[in-house]
């Protein structure tokens, strides 16, 4: 398979988005799913079918290998120590929440506190945020600097003896910057504190090595991943999933129902409450795949390659004003552009079949401390080309003569 | 779809260039309006004097050059009208961005029709809708003394 005609292996490329070819560059959004993805949710529906887990029959068999032979992919793929250390949930958001739950009920006490960075995701705040209510915690946020990068000194300067868990975005989704994570890790560690990643722009994009980067829990959002929807992953040392309460519960995750008293079931049943996406499931073992056979490495080459070429068009263009100059950047472009907003510049690229974000992508805290209510994302897959950025840049070029005429 | 039919010049001109921008002193009503999906935000400034009269009008706010322009005609177009033509012309407006073909009311001249048929090419992007009416509702609610902000995702 070459990279370069890896559009094809998408069949959503073959349809014309207001008369034009798509130029999809939204994939910190949610990225587009490859046929072999889409082919494996189709035939699990109506070759395999049957709940997993419960049932001593033929389907129900084959159906439970299938979704625990994804448990093993994903392990594989990130590197985890043990397949039980993966937990599947609705998607990163419930992965975040559980361990915000689970690790406030069991930990966090009045007055302790929890530390995260003004690059967050709504997701990796506002579950926190409910620990200020319940728990009485308060939440510290380590500054963002100029170039929108979050620095060690920065995250070292907001740690106190009342810092019980640092939760962390791998990649920034809007200014692209790649966090020196391990050593953040490594800091953290040094001071007793576990560390949650949000790898939801991580895990898409960068090789994963949990065992290397020794982080506590990891989350990852299955369909940024060219995974179906509706499928996160919660990665998390098994010593915190042995230790920490049940999230939800439910049938599957139990050990023995008295109606005097319950215990719950060993891992990983004990945080996977009711039945699970299993369709969903087990195409993602489909997603790892395509990944593994072009190789994450490969990607990783070809999407540096691709944001260094967008950056230096971009600069070049005067009107646009790149968001974020990080020291190590992900594919990620948000811009700006004199006198004309976001939302604007959005539907106009819209219609040359163009298809970026505008808004604050879930960042609200990021985009007051830039001073900008809005902007506008480009960002990239493995499918994108040097000339979708091209047209991208002479789209741009449209917006600019529509406002300026 | 037509790019020119939603980014008409009228548009384009109050976009850059909104009439009625600011805060005034003596103001007895306003309202705020925000659109948290995209963090488009205006805040209405009445005077509504003893004869229920619009005597002045004004807002602040920022958003996409279709919220703004849509902001800056609808004030010019308030100005000096009584409660009860307010009422009708914003009705009107409304229901002229959801079905109908065009505007029913006859309180305002063809010139002024015309200025907020600019708006109508919204109806073809739907997602641009809320950003055409939410200074709208935020007029209704300033008239109204509704408590609390307006805000797009909770209107029906």
């Amino acid at each position: 398979m070459n990279i370069k005609d890896i559009k094809k292996e998408f069949p959503i490329f073959d349809n014309k988005v207001h008369n034009n070819d798509l130029v999809y560059l939204d994939s910190a959004n949610s990225s587009q799913k490859p046929k072999v993805v889409v082919d494996r949710i189709y035939d699990f529906y109506t070759k395999e079918f049957s709940n997993v887990g419960r049932s001593v029959h033929y389907l129900a068999v084959a159906a439970t290998n299938l979704y625990e032979n994804t448990r093993v992919l994903v392990q594989k793929y990130i590197n985890a120590k043990d397949p039980n250390e993966i937990v599947f949930t609705k998607g990163a958001t419930e992965a975040i929440n559980l361990v915000a739950n689970t690790f406030g009920q069991k930990y966090l006490k009045e007055g302790d506190e929890i530390l995260i960075t003004e690059l967050e995701h709504h997701s990796n705040y506002v579950p926190w945020h409910y620990l200020r209510k319940s728990k009485g915690v308060k939440i510290n946020f380590a500054d963002v600097d100029e170039n929108g990068d979050i620095s060690i000194e920065s995250i070292e300067k907001k740690i106190t003896p009342k810092t019980k868990i640092l939760a962390i975005t791998h990649l920034s989704n809007v200014t692209g910057a790649i966090l020196p994570i391990k050593e953040i890790i490594q800091l953290a560690h040094s001071k007793n504190i576990p560390v949650l990643v949000d790898g939801c722009q991580g895990a898409p994009h960068l090789k994963l090595d949990m065992q290397d980067l020794n982080c506590d829990f990891y989350a990852i959002s299955c369909h940024k991943m060219y995974g179906p929807t509706g499928l996160g992953v919660l990665y998390a040392k098994k010593k915190w999933l042995e230790e920490l309460p049940p999230y939800q519960g439910g049938g599957g995750m139990i050990g023995e129902v008295k109606k005097e008293g319950i215990t719950f079931g060993d891992l990983p049943n004990k945080y996977e409450a009711g039945t699970m996406a299993t369709a969903q499931v087990i195409a993602f073992g489909e997603s790892i795949n395509f990944i593994n056979k072009l190789g994450i490495e490969k990607i990783e080459e070809h999407e540096r390659e691709l944001t260094k070429y967008g950056e230096e068009i971009l600069r070049k263009n005067n009107s646009v004003k790149l968001i974020g100059s990080p020291k190590n950047k992900g594919s990620v472009l948000s811009f700006t552009l004199d006198g004309v907003h976001p939302h604007d510049i959005a539907t106009i690229l819209d219609e040359d079949g163009v298809a970026i974000r505008a808004g604050h992508h879930c960042c609200q805290i990021l985009h007051e401390k830039l001073g900008l209510a809005a902007t506008a994302r480009a960002s990239l897959g493995v499918y994108n080309t040097k000339d979708d950025l091209d047209q991208l840049n002479s789209s741009i070029n449209k917006c600019i003569k529509i406002f300026n005429s | 779809m037509d790019l020119k039919d939603l980014y008409q010049e009228i548009i384009l001109d109050h976009g850059k260039n909104p009439r009625n921008l600011g805060k005034f002193e003596n103001f007895n009503k306003d309202a705020k309006g925000h659109n948290p999906l995209c963090g488009d935000k205006v805040h209405v400034y009445l005077k509504v004097d003893e004869n229920k009269k619009i005597s002045d009008i004004k807002f602040e706010g920022h958003g996409c050059a279709i919220s703004m322009a849509s902001a800056s005609i609808m004030t010019e177009l308030m100005k000096d009208k009584d409660e009860k033509d307010v009422k009708e012309l914003i009705e009107d407006f409304l229901k002229m961005i959801k079905d109908n073909p065009d505007l029913k009311s006859n309180l305002i001249s063809e010139d002024d029709k015309t200025k907020l048929m600019s708006l109508s090419g919204v109806k073809k992007y739907p997602m641009r809708v809320k950003c055409a009416t939410l200074p709208w509702h935020t007029l209704i609610s300033a008239m109204t003394n509704k408590p609390g902000e307006v805000n797009t995702e909770k209107e029906d």
